[in-house]
């Protein structure tokens, strides 16, 4: 994986994915994000604005905490996160080791919905970076 | 590590704060937060502890304009100060780029500023990187407290302390009343920016 600089074609991929895959099923703003809180990308829907680099900082931590939670409990990883508003909801899951991507979305689509649609997606991603 | 988005010519820088607690790692952040109100375009995010001491980490992005084209994105980070929280430091410390150590110039703290830096060089050997090749800036903080007849540590002792093998750039300061906290930002900001250049070339 070429990881640290991103290439521009492959970020364009990656946008295409993301804007394919949820987007355009309604989800408001996906960022993907490395473990140290650095953005590798991030889209939203055009009307919702998020401050997308301070949750970049709070994501990574968050996910770094839960992490050391379930090797508490003697699990390897808690491989996804779910955060459930009144409005809003988030959904965090792991690419890999050093990627996370994190979808909000409202009350329009289900959270089975989302999860079959960020598993695809980091299955195509995945082959993205097996192909480079 | 530093993140380089090639498309939109971005570059995230990660600089983190670091040093024993109530040193003023988080006061320098909001000194920063204050003096640089324009370059500074969302809210400091600050984790901490109904006593106002930081639990997890401080968060400050700042925007330093273009560098040969690119944007470049440095995000400030304290971390907590106090002895039980080294897990918590330990993961802020990830994919840094830059270190300010902030020590405690009073006397009494001469001690918890030598062992936090050695903390901070076997945190830094869990992720493969050394206290002697990152970007490094000391900085002997609370100097203001000479003037109400508190002990503070004469620079050249605090430095034989903390610098006699790093040898790196270091500054007297005062977060508080700000002085000497954008010299800080600025070395640290230049030191890291050749040290990712360097990387790059």
């Amino acid at each position: 994986m070429n990881y640290g600089v991103v290439s521009q074609e492959q970020l364009e991929k990656i946008d295409e994915i993301l804007t394919e895959k949820l987007i355009k099923i309604g989800v408001d703003c996906v960022i993907i994000i490395d473990m140290a809180g650095n953005i590798i990308t991030a889209k939203d829907n055009g009307t919702t604005k998020y401050d997308v680099y301070s949750f970049a900082a709070l994501a990574a931590g968050n996910f770094a905490t839960v992490d050391a939670m379930a090797k508490l409990v003697g699990e390897q990883e808690f491989s996804l996160l779910f955060h459930k508003g009144t409005d809003c909801n988030i959904h965090f899951s792991k690419i890999d080791d050093e990627l996370l991507l994190i979808s909000m979305f409202g009350r329009e689509i289900s959270l089975g919905f989302l999860r079959l649609n960020v598993v695809e997606t980091i299955e195509q991603i995945k082959k993205l970076w097996a192909r480079d | 590590m530093s993140f380089i988005n090639l498309r939109e010519k971005i570059v995230q820088v990660k600089i983190v704060y670091y040093g024993p607690g109530r040193g003023g790692k988080t006061t320098n952040l909001e000194y920063i937060n204050r003096k640089f109100s324009k370059q500074i375009q969302s809210e400091m995010v600050s984790l901490k502890t109904h006593g106002d001491r930081t639990l997890f980490f401080d968060f400050l992005p700042f925007d330093m304009g273009q560098i040969k084209g690119y944007e470049l994105k440095i995000q400030l980070y304290t971390v907590p100060g106090q002895v039980k929280y080294n897990a918590t430091r330990k993961l802020v410390l990830k994919g840094v780029d830059g270190i300010v150590f902030v020590a405690d110039a009073q006397e009494q703290m001469r001690e918890k500023n030598i062992r936090s830096l050695n903390q901070l060089h076997e945190n830094l050997l869990g992720y493969k990187e050394s206290i002697f090749r990152i970007p490094l800036v000391l900085q002997y903080n609370k100097v203001d407290l000479r003037n109400q007849g508190i002990p503070i540590l004469p620079t050249s002792v605090i430095n034989k302390d903390l610098n006699s093998k790093l040898k790196v750039p270091y500054f007297e300061a005062s977060a508080l009343t700000g002085y000497n906290v954008p010299e800080t930002l600025k070395k640290i900001i230049s030191s890291t920016v050749v040290s990712i250049q360097k990387k790059l070339l």
